[in-house]
C-alpha cells in the first residue's frame, strides 16, 4: 500500500538540481511527483519515479546522497474539497501528516497526493476506513 | 622492543654529558665552516667554547626557515658538495624551498633514528611495509624506506597516489604496516570500503602515520576502519626528516631521538625558553649531522616535552603530539583557534565523515569561520528538521570547544578536494 520516494541531499549551488533530473533522463527513468522546498542552504529533494531501484543506483553511482522512504499516495478527483476530505479523514483519526506533495495523475480529471507520515500503517488503516483510494507507485523495488 | 637500548635506555645524567659534548663539537664545527653561524657568533662577540652548558644554548639566535631560503640552495651547508651524497628539499609553497643535504654518515643516522622509531612502533622482520608517501624530494618516504631495510622488514615501495591501486597492493601484496600521512590513510579506508573490502579482509596490523597533526579521534577512526594498530612519527626535513621522535606501544607521546637531537620549548611570542611541561613551539638543534647541522631551528610546532619515565622502559624525553603549527593557528575574534581543535569536534559527533574544510573569511570588521562538513549517508535522513538540528548540534559543540561562534555548512559527500598527500584543511580568505 506504500509508494517509494527518494530523497536527495542537494547543496543550494547552482546546477544541483539539473544534475540530479540529468541522471535521471540518462537512465531512462520518469519523474512522476516531485517536491522541493525553499533552500537557504542545502534541501532535500524528494522524487516519485518510474524505476525507484534504477534511480536510486544511478544517483548513487554519481555521487548523490540519496535514500528511499515510504509515502502514502492517494488518488482524488480534481474538484474542490477533495483534499479537503482526505485530511479531515486524517483529523477525525488524529494521524498527523508531516509534509505532502501533490501531482496530476495519468488518469484525466484525477490528481495525487503523497503523503509523508511518522506511523504510515496507521495512515493507511484511517484511510482505507474513509474509503481513498490509495495507490502504489515507484515500481522496481520491493517491501 | 627496544633497537638500541644503549641510547634508548641512557641514565639521564649520561645521556647530557652526551649531548653536551657532541653539542660543544657540532658548534665548534658551524664556526669553522658555515659564515652564516661564524658571523651570528662573531656579532655577540661569543665563541662556541661560550657555550658551558646546555642551557647557554639558550644565547645562541634561532634558525628560522627564512634564514633556509635566504642560503638556498647550499649556503648553509657545513661540508663541501663532494661529501654530500644525498639532497632533500621541502615543498615551497611560498617562494623557494629549502633544501638539504646528507653526507654518508649522515644517511646512517638517519636510517638508525627510524629504526628505534619503527620498532618502537612495534613493526619487525616479519613485516611487509606499504610505504604509500611520495618517494622525491619529500624525506617522508625515504625515511621509513631506509628504516624498514634496515630491521629488516619487506618494503614495498608504492609511494603515493592512485589510491584504488593502493588498496589492491595491500591486499596482494598482503602489506601488514601502512605508512603515510593520517589523512591519506583514511582516504585509503574510504576507497577501500567503496571497493566492497570489509576491514577483516585487510592483511594490515600497523599503521605508522605521520607528517601532518592529527588527534585521538582521527587515530580511533582509522584503527577502525584499516583495522591497525596506529602510531604517530615525526620529523621534518630540516632536522633530518621522519626520524626526530615517535611513539612506542604505550602511546604516551613520542619519545625524541635526543642523542641525536636536542630539543627545546619556547614562547613562541617572546623567544624565551619554557620550562619542562610547557606548552609551546618546539625547537630543535642537531648533535650528529654533519652536512646540514641546525642550531636552534625554530619549527613552528606546538607542544610539550616531559622526561618523566616511560613504561616502556626507555629514558628518552616524550613530546606530546603535535598539537597545531604557529603559521596554522588561526586568530578568529581575537581568540586563538587551532584547526585540530575543530577536526577533534567533528569526529566526536556521531557518524560525521572526517571530510570539512575551514573557511575564515572577514564580513566588514568581523571574521566569519565557516566549517564546511561532508554528510556521510549513515546521518542523511528525509528529514530536513533533523538535518538542521544535526548542524545545530555540531554548532554548538564547536562553540563550546572554541569559545566563538561557528558556521557549519552541511556539503554533499565528494564536494570537498580530497588529500593525497597533506590536506587543506584551511582556506583563509582575509586579506589583512
Amino acid at each position: 500500500m506504500l509508494t517509494k520516494q527518494i530523497s536527495v541531499f542537494i547543496e543550494n549551488r547552482a546546477g544541483r538540481l539539473a544534475h540530479v533530473t540529468g541522471v535521471l533522463r540518462d537512465a531512462g527513468i520518469n519523474i512522476r511527483a516531485l517536491s522541493m522546498g525553499d533552500a537557504p542552504d542545502f534541501g532535500i529533494f524528494r522524487l516519485v519515479v518510474s524505476d525507484t531501484a534504477t534511480a536510486l543506483r544511478a544517483l548513487r553511482e554519481s555521487g548523490f546522497l540519496a535514500e528511499v522512504s515510504d509515502v502514502v499516495a492517494v488518488e482524488i478527483p480534481d474538484r474542490p474539497g477533495s483534499l479537503a476530505e482526505v485530511l479531515e479523514a486524517l483529523a477525525a483519526g488524529q494521524v498527523n501528516v508531516e509534509y505532502m506533495y501533490t501531482s496530476l495523475s495519468e488518469e484525466h480529471g484525477k490528481a495525487l497526493v503523497f503523503l509523508r507520515f511518522e506511523d504510515a500503517n496507521r495512515a493507511v488503516d484511517v484511510l482505507t476506513g474513509a474509503g481513498a483510494r490509495i495507490v502504489t507507485m515507484g515500481g522496481g523495488l520491493m517491501g | 622492543m627496544i633497537w638500541d637500548r644503549e641510547h634508548e635506555c641512557m641514565d639521564r645524567g649520561e645521556l647530557r654529558a652526551l649531548q653536551m659534548d657532541r653539542l660543544q663539537a657540532t658548534l665548534a664545527r658551524v664556526y669553522e665552516r658555515v659564515p652564516f653561524y661564524r658571523q651570528r657568533f662573531d656579532e655577540r662577540g661569543m665563541k662556541p667554547s661560550d657555550v658551558r652548558c646546555l642551557e647557554d644554548l639558550a644565547r645562541l639566535p634561532f634558525l628560522g626557515k627564512a634564514d633556509l631560503r635566504e642560503h638556498f640552495p647550499y649556503g648553509l651547508f657545513a661540508v663541501p658538495m663532494r661529501e654530500v651524497v644525498r639532497v632533500h628539499a621541502s615543498s615551497g609553497t611560498t617562494g623557494k624551498p629549502t633544501v638539504v643535504g646528507y653526507t654518508r654518515a649522515d644517511l646512517e643516522t638517519w636510517a638508525e633514528a627510524m629504526a628505534r622509531l619503527v620498532t618502537a612502533a612495534g613493526v619487525t622482520a616479519d613485516d611487509i611495509a606499504q610505504i604509500s608517501f611520495g618517494y622525491g624530494f619529500f624525506t617522508g618516504a625515504f625515511g621509513l624506506h631506509y628504516a624498514m631495510e634496515r630491521i629488516g622488514a619487506t618494503v614495498l615501495p608504492v609511494s603515493g597516489g592512485n589510491t584504488q591501486r593502493q588498496v589492491e597492493t595491500m591486499l596482494n601484496f598482503g602489506s601488514t604496516a601502512l605508512i603515510c600521512t593520517p589523512s591519506y590513510a583514511l582516504r585509503i579506508a574510504e576507497v577501500a570500503a567503496e571497493m566492497g573490502v570489509a576491514v577483516k579482509d585487510m592483511p594490515l596490523r600497523l599503521g605508522l602515520f605521520g607528517a601532518e597533526p592529527w588527534s585521538e579521534n582521527m587515530r580511533r577512526e582509522i584503527e577502525a576502519r584499516l583495522g591497525v594498530f596506529a602510531t604517530d612519527n615525526y620529523g621534518m626535513s630540516e632536522i633530518i626528516g621522519p626520524g626526530v621522535s615517535g611513539e612506542c606501544e604505550r602511546r604516551e607521546g613520542l619519545h625524541i631521538n635526543e642523542d641525536h637531537f636536542l630539543v627545546e620549548v619556547i614562547d613562541p611570542e617572546t623567544g624565551e625558553v619554557l620550562p619542562e611541561g610547557s606548552t609551546g613551539e618546539l625547537v630543535f638543534t642537531s648533535l650528529t649531522k654533519e652536512a646540514f647541522p641546525v642550531i636552534r631551528y625554530r619549527t613552528r610546532d606546538i607542544s610539550q616535552v616531559t622526561t618523566a619515565p616511560c613504561a616502556c622502559g626507555r629514558t628518552t624525553a616524550r613530546m606530546a603530539r603535535v598539537f597545531g603549527r604557529t603559521d596554522d593557528m588561526l586568530i578568529i575574534r581575537g581568540v586563538n583557534v587551532f584547526p585540530s581543535q575543530i577536526e577533534e569536534v567533528l569526529l566526536a559527533v556521531e557518524g560525521a565523515e572526517p571530510q570539512y574544510q575551514i573557511v575564515v573569511a572577514r564580513d566588514g570588521a568581523l571574521d566569519d569561520i565557516e566549517v564546511q562538513l561532508e554528510v556521510a549517508p549513515q546521518i542523511f535522513s528525509d528529514g530536513a528538521r533533523k538535518m538542521f538540528s544535526l548542524r545545530e548540534y555540531v554548532e554548538h559543540r564547536l562553540e563550546a570547544a572554541l569559545g566563538i561562534g561557528v558556521r557549519v555548512k552541511l556539503m554533499e559527500p565528494g564536494s570537498l578536494e580530497r588529500s593525497q598527500g597533506k590536506a587543506q584543511r584551511v582556506i583563509d580568505k582575509r586579506e589583512i
